[in-house]
This record gives structure tokens, C-alpha cells and sequence, in this order.
């Protein structure tokens, strides 16, 4: 019985397709898809006409089951589009609403054909129904899928971000923390520093701390365990990038930190200069110098 | 019984520890380490770990006590070459090494020997 039922659906959606289409258009409008910006009518009607074609052919190989072989096609373009449109942003309802907007243009096209016996209207209003729930399930479990995605490849980013060790000069490191310091990123961070310690033969590492919002005891610890570690290695530390309200919570806690500090990285970097025997003066100066030489030859 | 070689070059005694350490190799090298410093009167040195894969707390305190036995010696020591994984194991342990010297190869190592000396040399002459 089903076969001919979804025979009759397809058909259906085939004569009225026109008006089922504008009417699915015009009912996502107003539930505000286009609103947001996102996306623009001319996509939105591309989307919605394919996918309604896929339905379509899905309905004509006679079967009412959204996980048959029949339907893939439709399953895919689906999947496509909740993932895109999670990364677009999109609300959980605004994705939904794609496809449950289908639902009223398909009954009311059913209502229109009176050559529908009312049993018959009745299980052909089931199929689309439950048809459509079950392709509201696939939108939802792509939609999360693809912000779990977003959310996992977010997380790994960060945590490739959060430990760059830079090379200032040769045999000068900097070790810019941005974020709390944990025991898990310390780690993470003691193994990239030393590691980098070895490969560029470094003597001098900056740890710079400005990113740290705050200073515990057990970060404090961690910072000085990093830099032991760092000295055994045969480097020397230097912590800059204090801010005045972790000098002070530093000293009320009572840690010792037993490293030479700076207030800013430029400092630490002067002095890691000096320690290696550089320094740095101003061009200018000399520039006018050598000016000044021809001018005096001159005269 | 195996024993680590100690070299002499120059002023310097150099050990390499190439071998798994255990307990009673890093009591005789202590003890040879010793020995040696008052019979060639060397001014430093140095020991390289850079074959070291495996540090426990005996060995660290091993360090330590041969550099606070140099020192009473008047020899400054220095130890090269540790690997990341060693310093972290280390420093988990509690044992920062304060009382060593570090650097991060032998050329280095050497160096900062050399440098110590001749500051100490330097003083010496101002008095």
C-alpha cells in the first residue's frame, strides 16, 4: 500500500512543486532566516529547490523510510547544508526551521487534491509527517556534530597557540604565557621550552607572564619549577611581565621567587642582550655623525 | 668492578657518563672523583650527562655532593648536557642542583670554567 501512497506523494509534489516552493520560501522567511544575514534569498532558494527535487525522487522509489538507500542523496544535501549553516553561526531553530517549514506547504498541497479519499489523505499526512520528523533528527545530529567539530578544533588551536617559544636572538628565547597556568600547560610548556632550549642552544629564556591574569602560590610553583628545570639545562631564566597587582599578590603570598624579574619584556630583553655580551644603541646618533664628518671637510 | 674514566685536560677533570648509572658506580665515581681532584689539584670540573637517560634521587644528590666536595676542594664543577625529560624528573623531585654549575654542552661548560678561573684570578690580583 505504502508504495503507491508515496507514488501519489511524489506526483503531488511534482505538479505543485512551483507552489509548494514559494510557499516553503515565504514560510522561512517569516520564521526570519534571511533576517539574520547570513545568507541570501538566492542561496536559501537554491538550497530549498534541490533539496525539495531529492525528496521528491526519494518519494518515487516507493519507500517512506528517510534512512533508505532511496533518500541518500536528500540525506547528504541535508547533512551539507545543517553543517554549513552551523558554521555560519545559525541557532539550533533557525537550522530546524529548514525543514519543518516544509511541513504545512506539503499537507496544505495534500488538503488541495480532492480526489483524496479522507482515509487515504489522512496516511498520505502520516508519511510527510513522520518523513519530515525524521529528517528533522538528521538536521539536528549534523547541526551538533559540526559545532562539536568547531568547538574541538577551537580547543586544539588554542592549546597550539598558547605555548609558542620565540626566538628574540641567537641564543635568546621568550616564552610569552598567555592564560592560567595549570599543571597540565605547564608541562606542556616546560617540554616546549627545554626542547627548544636544546635545538637553538639557547642561554638565555624570557618567560613573560604578562598574559596571566592571575598568580597562586601553585603557579608561582610551577613558574619556578620551569625555571629550574630551564637551569639544569644549563639556561638561564628571566620572568617579565609583572603587572603591579601580581607583584603584590605575589608578595602577600609570601613566595619567593628566587629568578631575576623585569617588569616588561623589553627589559628582560636589554638585559639578556647585555648578558651576551650586546647591546643596543640608537642609529641616529652615529647617522649624524658620519653627516657631520664630509660637512666639516667641507669647511 | 666497572669504573667511569676520569680525564684531565687542562686545569679541569672531565667525566662522561656514558653507562645506566646504579647506586654503588655513583659512590665510586664520587670516591675516584675525589681522589683524583687532590692528586692532579685540577681547578674544575666538568661532567657530562648527556648519555644519561635515566636520573633517580640518588644520582641527583650524587651531583650535588660531588660539587659541594669540589668546592671544599676549591674546584668549581659544572654539569653539561641534560636532557629535557632529565631536567623535568629532576625538578619533580625536588632536587634543583643548587649547588651545581650548569651548562648546556661541554664547549659551554668549558667556557664558564675558564671564566670562573680567571675571575678568580682577577681578584686575586686586585688583592
Amino acid at each position: 500500500m505504502i508504495s503507491s501512497d508515496t507514488g501519489v506523494i511524489a506526483d503531488l509534489v511534482r505538479h505543485h512543486e512551483g507552489d509548494i516552493l514559494r510557499q516553503w520560501l515565504d514560510l522561512q522567511k517569516r520564521g526570519g532566516t534571511l533576517q539574520t544575514g547570513r545568507i541570501g534569498e538566492a542561496e536559501l532558494t537554491t538550497q530549498s529547490g534541490e533539496f525539495l527535487q531529492l525528496l521528491r525522487d526519494g518519494f518515487e522509489s516507493d519507500t517512506a523510510d528517510a534512512g533508505h538507500a532511496a533518500f541518500a542523496p536528500a540525506r547528504e544535501t541535508l547533512a551539507a547544508i545543517s553543517r554549513s549553516r552551523a558554521m555560519q553561526g545559525f541557532s539550533p531553530r533557525e537550522t530546524a526551521t529548514f525543514i519543518f517549514s516544509l511541513k504545512q506547504p506539503l499537507v496544505e498541497a495534500l488538503n488541495r487534491d480532492n480526489s483524496l479519499s479522507a482515509t487515504a489523505a489522512a496516511r498520505l499526512m502520516w508519511i510527510v509527517t513522520s518523513m519530515l520528523d525524521q529528517f528533522g533528527l538528521i538536521t539536528f545530529e549534523n547541526f551538533q556534530r559540526a559545532r562539536e567539530e568547531l568547538i574541538s578544533r577551537q580547543t586544539r588551536e588554542i592549546s597550539e597557540l598558547s605555548t609558542p617559544v620565540v626566538k628574540l636572538w641567537d641564543g635568546i628565547l621568550a616564552l610569552p604565557i598567555i592564560g592560567t597556568l595549570d599543571s597540565e600547560r605547564t608541562q606542556i610548556v616546560m617540554e616546549n621550552l627545554l626542547q627548544s632550549i636544546v635545538d637553538q642552544g639557547a642561554e638565555i629564556a624570557i618567560i613573560d607572564i604578562t598574559g596571566v591574569p592571575t598568580v597562586d602560590t601553585l603557579t608561582a610553583q610551577h613558574l619556578l619549577k620551569t625555571v629550574a628545570a630551564a637551569r639544569l639545562m644549563g639556561a638561564d631564566c628571566i620572568i617579565s611581565g609583572i603587572r603591579p597587582q601580581i607583584a603584590q599578590t605575589i608578595v602577600h603570598l609570601g613566595v619567593e621567587l628566587n629568578v631575576v624579574t623585569k617588569a616588561t619584556l623589553a627589559d628582560a630583553f636589554t638585559i639578556a642582550l647585555r648578558r651576551t655580551g650586546r647591546a643596543v644603541t640608537k642609529v641616529k646618533a652615529a647617522r649624524t655623525e658620519q653627516r657631520r664628518q664630509p660637512d666639516e671637510q667641507d669647511d | 668492578m666497572d669504573r667511569i674514566p676520569i680525564l684531565k685536560l687542562e686545569e679541569s677533570l672531565l667525566v662522561t657518563i656514558q653507562v645506566d648509572m646504579h647506586d654503588r658506580l655513583a659512590t665510586a665515581l664520587e670516591e675516584d672523583l675525589t681522589n683524583k681532584l687532590v692528586s692532579t689539584r685540577a681547578r674544575g670540573v666538568l661532567i657530562d650527562i648527556s648519555a644519561l637517560e635515566i636520573v633517580d634521587s640518588f644520582i641527583g644528590r650524587m651531583l650535588d655532593n660531588i660539587a659541594a666536595v669540589a668546592r671544599i676542594l676549591d674546584a668549581e664543577t659544572v654539569v653539561v648536557g641534560m636532557r629535557p625529560a632529565v631536567a623535568i624528573t629532576l625538578v619533580e623531585l625536588g632536587l634543583s642542583l643548587s649547588g651545581v654549575r650548569t651548562a648546556l654542552n661541554v664547549d659551554r661548560g668549558m667556557a664558564l670554567i675558564k671564566r670562573r678561573l680567571a675571575e678568580e684570578a682577577d681578584a686575586d690580583d686586585e688583592d
